[in-house]
């Protein structure tokens, strides 16, 4: 109990750490997953901008990078991370890696969440008149709001994870806390702390997930 | 000239088996379609009416032949083009397809968003649909707050925002109650006779011909195998496929099983007496069978209207010697139709 009061200025930064980690990615692997599985969407045979060529070039760069382990990932994405924003370590090159991986696994939450979106809908906008475009933006995104919203509350879950995950090769953050000073140091209470936190932090979220996704499905 | 005019139209979809002939949904159909019509075109699910009613606002593009809408040649059109051509055709589903992201008033309001007419505007179109479909007090509902009835209002409501010549109905009745199936179709009535617009309804119910429609084209396989005045095709059905349509609205030509049962109670000759409205009086026929000393009994019969004009099969057990029978029977075949049937 002594060493945790001792660390709670560091578990301090440590929470701070793992939300700019989380959020950040959640930013930009959340974007990037929506175009890549809006993408994955449309192209689709039949669909609205169906391609069938680009849906399978699509689906097999998916396929292939979304199953990777994460912790396998981190390390082969590093030199990547080095040539795309100059540096492999730091929390800078973990949101860049986090937000990758996360895309692939996004795009595919996405994807099936908009195909819940009924055809017949569709149809009713095209038979009224509106565009592709048009349809997809003013009908398709918003019919499929409530779950998309429940998808990316779930995906903040699994980033907290994959920030943990990074935290272990040096990523910092609530992971890399509760390694360093609960795990390594023989002090269950600090590892716990940590994870109270991070039970309270995905439980916060999921909370105000379900609270938006439910005001938007009115249900 | 007709509002909706289809030319040997086709529409080929590639085998699911490489290799295997195109499946043809739509096979070389000529249908025309006069303003002001209510329009039917009824057959059995796989028939094609679904894809026949999207060749009209190009949903499906068509493989071969020429379709022309209100003086437009539709297979040819731009995506703009086809813009224009939709605002001008309304179309209803049976499962609505409602947006259920928006409310009533946004719902009605998307076609009109579309056609790029100003916010004042819009509000005072929706809100003149809403009072035309009895749903004033609907406007900021959502859709699943809506009974089914209710939201194939809306559907109407919606599709007839643009205020198009034509409304398309894909089984706009299917998914409802009877009682509701009523309603809705007096609501099309309505919107035939008060706003002008032209209907094309599909449907495998017979009821929906009967009680909406003016003309009929009975479906099967792709092809149109029947189509002329509602009245028409229902009094005297041509093809089999047609027959056994009618024969589900149409009472008064008793069943097979009816019919050994009806030979079994009645001794001596069954006889079928079809009258169209004009051609007989029956009072006349019985008149004649009474004169001629025949003893009849009426067995089995039906009176149908259809559109304020009535038909109907009379089926008789008659009794007394053949010649007797035979004689007025050919006096009563210059009023009624007369088919022997033992």
């Amino acid at each position: 109990m002594d060493a945790l009061i001792d660390l709670l200025p560091k578990l301090g930064d440590a929470t701070v750490e793992t939300l700019y980690l989380v959020s950040f990615s959640l930013l930009f692997g959340g974007i990037a997953g929506l175009v890549v599985g809006t993408g994955l969407y449309v192209t689709r045979p039949g669909n609205l901008y169906s391609h069938p060529v680009l849906y399978g070039v699509l689906n097999v760069i998916v396929n292939i990078f979304r199953p990777i382990p994460f912790i396998i990932f981190l390390a082969a994405a590093q030199p990547l991370s080095r040539l795309v924003i100059g540096t492999g370590i730091g929390a800078n090159a973990f949101i860049f890696i986090i937000s990758l991986a996360a895309t692939f696994g996004i795009s595919r939450i996405v994807e099936q969440n908009l195909l819940t979106v009924s055809p017949g809908v569709i149809e009713a906008s095209r038979a009224a008149g509106a565009s592709r475009l048009r349809t997809l933006l003013s009908i398709v995104l918003p019919e499929a709001l409530g779950p998309l919203i429940l998808g990316y509350t779930f995906v903040f879950v699994v980033i907290v994870d994959m920030s943990a995950v990074a935290g272990f090769i040096g990523g910092g953050g609530l992971g890399a806390f509760a390694i360093q000073y609960g795990f390594r140091q023989f002090e269950p209470v600090v590892t716990w702390a940590a994870v109270i936190i991070i039970i309270l932090l995905v439980q916060l979220i999921q909370f105000f997930g379900n609270w938006l996704a439910r005001k938007i499905l009115r249900r | 000239m007709p509002l909706v005019s289809l030319r040997d139209v086709a529409k080929r979809y590639s085998s699911p088996q490489k290799g295997a002939a195109p499946i043809a949904a739509i096979d070389g159909v000529d249908l025309d379609i006069e303003a002001g019509d209510v329009f039917g075109i009824i057959g059995y699910s796989g028939a094609g009416k679904s894809t026949l009613v999207r060749l009209i606002n190009a949903l499906e593009p068509a493989t071969s032949g020429s379709i022309v809408v209100d003086g437009t040649e539709v297979t040819t059109l731009s995506e703009r083009g086809l813009r224009d051509l939709r605002l001008g055709i309304g179309m209803i589903f049976q499962q609505f397809n409602l947006f259920n992201s928006k409310s009533v008033r946004k719902n009605i309001a998307y076609p009109l968003e579309v056609a790029g007419r100003p916010r004042a505007e819009i509000r005072t179109r929706v809100d003149e649909l809403l009072t035309f479909v009895g749903l004033a007090d609907k406007a900021d509902n959502y859709p699943d707050q809506l009974s089914g009835g209710q939201k194939q209002r809306v559907g109407i409501a919606r599709a007839l925002a643009t205020s198009p010549r034509i409304l398309l109905a894909d089984e706009a009745t299917s998914a409802l109650d009877p009682e509701t199936t009523q309603e809705v179709l007096a609501l099309l009535k309505q919107v035939n006779r008060d706003l002008g617009v032209t209907i094309v309804v599909i449907t495998h119910e017979m009821e929906v011909i009967q009680s909406l429609a003016t003309k009929v084209a009975v479906m099967e396989r792709g092809k149109v195998i029947e189509q002329g005045d509602v009245f028409e095709v229902f009094s005297d059905p041509q093809h089999a496929a047609s027959k056994r349509f009618v024969s589900t609205v149409i009472k008064g030509v008793p069943s097979p099983a009816e019919l050994s049962v009806l030979k079994e109670r009645h001794v001596g000759r069954i006889v079928t007496l079809s009258f169209r409205d004009g051609d007989a009086s029956q009072a006349g026929v019985f008149l004649t069978l009474a004169q001629a000393g025949v003893d009849f009994e009426l067995v089995y019969g039906g009176i149908n209207d259809i559109q304020g004009r009535a038909f109907g099969h009379l089926t008789l057990a008659l009794r007394g010697d053949d010649q007797t029978i035979d004689g007025a029977l050919t006096a009563v075949g210059s009023q009624a139709t007369v088919t022997e049937v033992r």
